[in-house]
């Protein structure tokens, strides 16, 4: 049973949220209690069978999945003249490393939004593109099919905008679902160009098959282009991040922590796209320091626009803006020296797995953050700065949960990102020491914002224009607790993360021939 | 790969444990120092309510430093920068895409000539 099971363990992870979101709008109609458990099994399996796919990957090795063959692992069928031509799900260590963080982000959303939407209206609707939104995730990082990623990347895009403009909000909410749905659709579309310049000149859209015969013929870099670049504003990264802090602050707050995790599922595609279908075949300086650039407008511009916010969930949206900066600064360094194995071993892979390691670190931090934003939300029904205070009073469990949060993003030992900024500070330095200082200005300016946050909504004394506040609802507090806990752990045993999840999971992005392998060796 | 095994960078090393240990020790001789100070007070008398350089203690609404009030002097120095930095957060759907293109279009001249 467990082996069957395991068998289909990569299917599974897309099968069981996709069918439960579109059983939840059935059920929902005769019994909302049922919906619930409903939802909350589906999500649980999901996340279940992420993590065992995770673990799996982690203890045996990169798994392939061909869908509708004889056998799952039958990827090159014996009569197709060396072709894969099924869709086939290629799982390494760097998708397991992100079907582990969907895993955990998805949960804790889910059970969150569960509390804090419980008294609103359209809840079928809501579950059901939560958990279209996880489907979409979980397919972008694990197929290795490129149409099969632009499918998963519109499930994804499409469930995201609904679900930003899902609560109206007088309107504003849906112009920012509008505004997400106008860039996903556009990105999408120059992702479906690249795909037809692909399969115009290799006749296959598997991109173990595209990798192992690409040229980098002019047409391929128009190809580079129109994945990159749509993929990095799917990220939001700086200039094309404009869309970020609209849809981000406008979504119910359970949905913003996952939507972090869905923009960077498009910095999975990014850098997907560079190491393991280009690779050195395209020149890895120039376009490792198009990446590096990328990261530090992000940073700079992220934090800067941050500090003169005075909506909560505005100014964490531009925060999320300056963190992914810090995850392309360090996987573009190790872009840049992809060619130079010298500089590569000496410091380009530490700053990948300081880049990489933040991703996680800013899944589980940004998305404390968000949920403690919204726990402020849901409390007081505010979200502009100036109008609130004096919560700490009563909402020590979210004023804690935000310290927490807090310190982590700014980079304060011994949380979480300061792990992953140490390895990414260190190792820049030796690239390129301008970087690295600017790396540590915007964890200062940081730190500055989120202790004016920390200061306007939990210090001072009880305000009577807030009202009388209570602490929020429990399950949303172990929603919180739960990622608190998390980023306490990730900052206390930061060796063990990095052994034995991201430095497999580095390698696997580095190692582009056995990425080809998996595929083309499963004949 | 133990627990408390420490990280190294390759160029330098972190270990939280050790970190903790010293923050703790820190915490301990501040605790010290702080009992070392006068326990002499009377709560509810004026010696335990805020002391605003002799001023009377306004409405408590106009006591808390609202989130507009904090970083003033950074953000009037900055001024110039935020001028133009604001200017592109314009919130138009149509500048959203011009920013994408005009990116694109950069990349792929760099990308065509170097």
């Amino acid at each position: 049973m467990l082996h069957s099971i395991a068998k289909h363990i990569p299917a599974l992870t897309v099968a069981i949220p996709l069918l439960t979101a579109f059983s939840v709008p059935v059920v929902g109609r005769f019994n909302v209690k049922l919906r619930n458990i409903l939802v909350v099994l589906g999500t649980v399996l999901t996340s279940a069978a992420g993590l065992f796919l995770a673990y799996l990957v982690f203890t045996q090795g990169s798994l392939t999945y061909a869908f509708g063959a004889v056998s799952p692992e039958l990827t090159v069928p014996p009569d197709s003249g060396g072709i894969p031509i099924r869709i086939i799900f290629s799982i390494d260590a760097f998708s397991a490393f992100m079907v582990l963080i969907v895993s955990i982000v998805g949960m804790v959303s889910t059970l969150y939004s569960l509390s804090s939407e419980k008294m609103r209206t359209g809840q079928d609707g809501f579950f059901s593109l939560l958990l279209l939104l996880i489907t979409g995730v979980i397919g972008m990082v694990s197929t290795g099919d490129l149409f099969n990623l632009f499918v998963f990347l519109e499930i994804a895009s499409l469930s995201g905008a609904a679900l930003v403009a899902y609560r109206i909000d007088k309107g504003i909410a849906v112009e920012a679902g509008l505004k997400y749905a106008m860039i996903s659709t556009t990105a999408g579309l120059f992702v479906l160009l690249a795909v037809g310049i692909f399969y115009s000149q290799y006749g296959s859209l598997n991109m173990a098959v595209i990798a192992d015969k690409i040229q980098f013929t002019q047409l391929d870099m128009f190809a580079l282009v129109f994945l990159i670049v749509p993929m990095a504003m799917k990220c939001g990264s700086v200039p094309m991040h404009l869309w970020t802090p609209d849809a981000y602050s406008r979504a119910p707050a359970g949905v913003t922590a996952f939507l972090v995790v869905s923009s960077q599922a498009s910095l999975y595609v990014l850098f997907r796209v560079c190491f393991s279908l280009f690779n050195i075949t395209m020149n890895t300086q120039v376009f490792g320091w198009i990446v590096i650039i990328f990261g530090v407008l992000s940073m700079f511009v992220g934090v800067t626009m941050a500090l003169p916010q005075k909506t909560v969930k505005r100014l964490m949206s531009y925060h999320a803006v300056s963190q992914t900066g810090y995850m392309l600064l360090g996987v573009g360094v190790g872009l840049a020296t992809l060619g130079n194995p010298e500089a590569l071993n000496a410091y380009g892979k530490t700053a990948m797995v300081g880049g990489v390691f933040h991703i996680i670190n800013h899944a589980l931090y940004k998305g404390l953050l968000f949920l403690t934003a919204g726990a402020v939300i849901y409390a007081t029904g505010k979200r502009n700065l100036n109008e609130l205070g004096g919560l700490g009073h009563t909402m020590k469990y979210t004023m804690v949960f935000f310290l927490v949060g807090a310190f982590a993003i700014a980079g304060m030992p011994p949380f979480n990102g300061y792990a992953s900024k140490f390895m990414i500070y260190e190792s820049v330095f030796k690239f390129n020491p301008l970087l690295a200082i600017v790396a540590i200005i915007v964890s200062i300016l940081t730190l500055a914002s989120f202790m004016k946050v920390f200061h306007s909504m939990f210090m001072g004394p009880k305000l009577p224009s807030v009202g009388e506040v209570r602490e929020v609802p429990k399950p949303m507090l172990v929603s919180m607790g739960v990622l608190a806990v998390l980023v306490v752990l990730g900052g206390l045993f930061p060796d063990i993360i990095i052994k034995s999840v991201i430095e497999p999971a580095v390698n696997a992005l580095l190692a582009q021939g056995d990425y080809i392998g998996m595929v083309l060796g499963g004949q | 790969m133990g627990a408390f095994e420490t990280l190294q960078s390759g160029f330098g090393f972190w270990n939280p444990f050790v970190w903790l240990g010293v923050f703790l020790l820190t915490m301990l001789i501040a605790l010290l120092i702080r009992g070392l100070g006068t326990k002499k007070y009377k709560p509810g008398t004026p010696q335990t309510k805020p002391f605003i350089s002799g001023n009377r203690e306004e409405n408590i609404e106009q006591l808390h430093v609202r989130a507009g009030n904090l970083y003033w002097g950074f953000l009037e120095s900055m001024k110039s920068y935020y001028k133009h930095v604001v200017r592109i957060h314009s919130g138009m759907i149509s500048d959203y895409l011009l920013w994408l293109f005009a990116t694109m279009a950069i990349i792929l001249v760099i990308g065509i000539y170097l």
